[in-house]
């Protein structure tokens, strides 16, 4: 018996039952079918427990939603004291958190003037799309081929048509996509001089962290100032200290003219996104600063929690931290190819956002079936199911580091076991 | 609280920031303690030998900075301890190898040293700079990592020093986070790490009530007690050179050192002997009146007058309305008879050095013991050439050093005898403490013991031992900038600083070492 006070399952069957149900079954079934067949239970640190009790490590942490962990109790500590406060607030007008969580973003980029908030980053992508539009008079929009951006309207059509078509949401005449690591590409869309965006992730998470080829993403940057586009750097899932520093742009040496920010802004705790814009872009907040509205963007209890995220994120302790978590799975990776070098063949690796590229068309799907397992949790790159996403928290401990790649060298020879089964059923 | 501070109070109650980093330094801690763990020998000593060269440079700068923050002692004699915990530390424990394993092929015994991995360690207020220095000496030979906690009333001043040792380390290969400090310290935090599951052992150095709590945590804790030494003066003394040593070590520091004498004590015979040796000196020896003025400026409240720590012999006596000669080093209260209740008996962190007398040496003995208790497990003095009479004093007493023709301050603390050199002397089981020997780096090493069978083979000149320690040293691409020194403040109030400090001096025996 699972009896949360509010609502009650006689067990996890009785839940999956329910869940196919009224809610989703697709989803349901996938997961019982890939073998990973969670539903998290309690969650603290970064252990999530299944509704049977078994503990896993989480290394998906909805791509970096809990950099921090799961209810960090200081974050947690934070919350709660704004609870005794304030509550979402009104977007309508100014308010204390808005301003002040605000500037604190603002300053983490000085060449950026002003933050507008959304509560998930499909919405701050949405409002970084529209805020290029505003800013170039241009409609069109180019992404890469397996970007991934958001699924609502403008966001869901700078990605794979796999999610736009279903909806009848893919737009190929105003979304052009272009591939990954090819600026010539991008520069023969740009040129006609009627492109108003284009937006990337620093580091394209969703198709498995291919990294960009030294001196792709500046000269897309370059490219982007020479047509009059404005490059958009998507830092939902590159952002918050993932890749060694606050932004994934700074450590390309980046200006970007506008980026969006989402998931583990709210620590995984309360919800809020922002778009950051540079003063030419941010015009449309002087002329009409009610044109975007939304009720639940810049909610101020998410302003408060994504305040003393940054502040957490700006500690020199959790900046040394971000450091050695991301040196200890450079070393140990490596040393796990070493010993596994039949099935595991590749690390992308910027901080601590890594991608494991396996020696087969699914093979990310059997790792994260294997590791299940082994009682860790990391998630298969949807758009490329050879790699593996495999993404650490900034705040992870030495001991924790050290049992994930334990367990991770305890799943390879059932990863094999399961290829090889795979490869025969194929 | 005034209004104006009640209307400014923040409105949302906010996290304790300083806890939450300090928690995050141990774990930085653990990390660097990781990698730390596996140097070798030559990558330790280069490392240690670093850091005293940084320490040393600064040891004047830092003595200054002591005394200007936390207007305790001396700043020639700080520097001088200062000093002495650099390269005259590492000297005496450069041949001491915690690294190597050790074979024993008599015994078919191997040894594989193990550091204790995160050392949290509690620093004084009377000796801040020279505790950092020191206990961070320890952790780099030992092979682990230290975040120390310092006094609140010498904050700054600990961590500009450890920021300093930090810098000296890494820049000699050390992973980065080996040495730390806390910016912020308070009661709650040093409770909540000390009985954090990610320390491995406490080092506290401080007054009764941290180094009780520092026991009752739930970890390994390697504390030290209060002193309340006695120097005895037998007759085969030469009265003069005694003297020296007593004005010597009292005025060191303005006796801010937990092993400098409280008490000398002679027979009756000898008293006026002493008086006068004394006097020459440079000790200013008090009539009745003034030695009760004394007892009434220290002993008036309860409990030590927390002013007098530290303070020189002048402004004592300026404080307690006697005249003295404006070149006195110290302030000798002469008590006739040796009874227990006296408050001038009691340890006076201060250069204040209470006279007495007994009739014979059975009851000198008796009288010294009984100081000796409330310092127990400490230190004393033995001046004289009577070794059977040094013998018995040493085994009577409830301490764990007796220093014989030396300064006590200077010598229980291994810098005028050669015991080991260290600012945390260990009170032993008469004191509560673990340990009774002066703290050393050994202290945070144990080892695993490879034992083979008495009557089974052992073939140990092939056993390999080359993986236990690297080579290597840090990583070098581990290295991150050092944290700013700009903090900002924590909310930790004047209220609870005032209470810290009381508790840590509360009984005079409290101000720790
Ligand atoms: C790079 C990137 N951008 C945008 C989004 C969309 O964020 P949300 O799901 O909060 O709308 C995601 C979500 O995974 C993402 O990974």
């Amino acid at each position: 018996m699972f009896n949360y006070g509010y609502f009650a399952f006689d067990s996890k069957e009785d839940l999956l039952r329910k869940a196919a149900e009224f809610w989703n079954p697709g989803k349901v079934n996938f997961w019982t079918e890939a073998g990973t067949p969670m539903v998290i239970d309690r969650r603290e640190g970064y252990f999530l427990y299944d509704m049977t009790g078994k503990r896993l490590i989480d290394l998906h942490l909805n791509g970096g939603t809990y950099n921090f962990g799961h209810r960090h109790p200081e974050l947690v500590e934070v919350l709660k004291s704004g609870l005794d406060y304030f509550d979402m607030g009104n977007h309508w007008f100014p308010s204390v958190a808005r301003a002040a969580f605000a500037e604190k973003l603002v300053q983490t980029a000085p060449h950026m003037k002003y933050a507008i908030f959304g509560a998930g980053g499909a919405e701050a992508v949405e409002i970084a799309l529209k805020t290029a539009r505003y800013a170039t008079k241009r409609k069109k929009i180019v992404s890469i081929i397996k970007g991934y951006h958001g699924h609502s309207g403008l966001s869901v059509a700078t990605g794979d048509e796999r999610f736009s078509k279903i909806f009848l949401s893919d737009r190929p005449d105003e979304f052009i996509h272009v591939p990954f690591n090819d600026a010539d590409a991008l520069e023969d869309v740009l040129k006609k001089g009627d492109v108003a965006a284009f937006i990337i992730e620093t580091i394209p998470a969703t198709y498995g962290f291919p990294l960009p080829k030294d001196g792709y993403l500046k000269a897309c940057q370059d490219l982007c100032r020479k047509y009059g586009t404005k490059f958009i750097a998507d830092e939902v899932q590159t952002g918050l200290m993932r890749t060694g520093v606050m932004w994934g742009w700074q450590g390309y040496g980046l200006t970007p003219d506008i980026f969006v920010c989402g998931k583990g802004l709210g620590g995984g705790i309360y919800p809020i996104s922002a778009c950051l814009v540079n003063e030419e872009c941010g015009g449309w907040l002087v002329e009409d600063g009610a044109a975007h509205i939304s009720t639940s963007g810049g909610a101020e209890l998410g302003c408060l929690v994504g305040h003393h995220v940054l502040e957490m994120l700006q500690r020199p302790e959790v900046i040394s931290n971000v450091h050695f978590v991301a040196e200890f799975f450079a070393q140990g990776m490596a040393e796990m190819m070493r010993r596994h070098s039949d099935v595991f063949v590749g690390v992308r690796q910027r901080g601590v956002v890594l991608g494991l590229e396996f020696d087969h068309p699914e093979g990310a799907v059997a790792v994260s079936r294997a590791l299940y397992e082994n009682g860790v949790w990391a998630i298969f790159s949807s758009l490329d199911k050879r790699v593996l996403q495999f993404k650490p928290g900034v705040v992870l401990d030495v001991d924790l580091c050290q049992e994930i790649l334990d367990r991770f060298d305890a799943a390879m020879p059932r990863a094999r076991q399961l290829l090889k089964s795979g490869r025969r059923a194929a | 609280m005034n209004e104006h501070v009640t209307m400014d109070a923040p409105r949302l109650s906010v996290p304790d920031r300083a806890i939450s980093s300090a928690r995050m330094k141990v774990e930085r801690a653990a990390w660097a303690a990781r990698y730390y763990r596996n140097f070798s020998r030559e990558a330790v000593l280069a490392i240690a030998e670093a850091v005293a060269r940084a320490g040393y440079e600064k040891a004047g700068h830092f003595a200054d900075l002591a005394v200007a923050e936390t207007g305790f002692g001396v700043v020639e004699h700080k520097k001088i301890k200062n000093e002495l915990c650099t390269h005259e530390l590492l000297d005496y424990y450069r041949d001491m190898d915690l690294v190597t394993p050790r074979i024993d092929k008599e015994r078919k015994i191997v040894e594989l040293p193990k550091p204790a991995g995160v050392v949290f360690a509690l620093a004084p207020a009377t000796n801040p700079v020279a505790t950092v220095y020191y206990k961070a000496m320890l952790a780099i030979l030992s092979r682990n990592a230290i975040v120390i906690s310092p006094h609140p009333v010498a904050k700054s001043v600990s961590a500009a020093a450890a920021r300093l040792l930090a810098e000296a380390a890494e820049a000699a290969g050390a992973p980065s986070g080996l040495i730390q400090c806390v910016e912020e310290p308070s009661i709650p935090l040093v409770q909540d790490i000390m009985s954090s599951d990610r320390i491995n052992v406490i080092v506290a150095t401080g007054g009764t009530a941290m180094v009780r709590a520092a026991y009752s945590s739930g970890n390994p804790a390697l504390g030290v007690g209060p002193g309340n030494a006695v120097a005895y003066v037998d007759t085969t003394a030469r009265a003069d050179a005694a003297a020296r040593c007593l004005v010597e070590s009292k005025s060191f520091d303005n006796s801010i050192l937990c092993t400098n004498e409280s008490v000398v004590l002679t027979l009756d015979q000898n008293r006026g002997n002493m008086e006068r040796a004394l006097r020459t000196a440079g000790a200013h020896v008090c009539n009745e009146a003034d030695t009760d003025r004394l007892r009434d400026y220290l002993f008036g409240g309860h409990g030590i007058n927390l002013e007098a720590i530290g303070k020189s012999a002048a402004w004592i006596a300026e404080r307690a309305g006697i005249r003295v000669s404006p070149s006195a080093k110290i302030l000798v209260p002469v008590v006739a008879t040796p009874g227990q209740d006296d408050f001038l008996f009691r340890e006076k962190l201060c250069p204040v050095l209470t006279l007495t007398s007994a009739v014979d040496f059975q009851q000198a003995l008796t009288f010294a013991k009984h100081t000796a208790r409330r310092g127990a497990g400490h230190s004393a003095a033995f001046h004289g050439e009577d070794t059977a009479r040094l013998v018995r004093y040493s085994q009577e007493m409830p301490v764990y050093r007796v220093v014989v023709n030396a300064p006590c301050s200077q010598g229980a603390a291994g810098f005028a005898t050669y015991l080991p050199p260290s600012f945390t002397i260990g009170t032993g089981f008469a004191g509560r403490s673990s340990i009774g020997e002066n703290l050393g780096p050994h202290h945070l090493v144990q080892w695993t013991r490879i034992a083979y069978g008495k009557e089974v083979p052992a073939d140990l000149h092939e056993i390999d031992l080359s993986t236990v320690s690297s080579d290597r040293s840090a990583p070098r691409d581990l290295a991150v900038a050092t944290p700013p020194a700009g903090r900002e403040p924590s909310g930790f109030s004047r209220d609870d600083l005032r209470q810290l400090i009381l508790e840590e001096l509360r009984s005079l025996n409290g101000a720790g070492k």
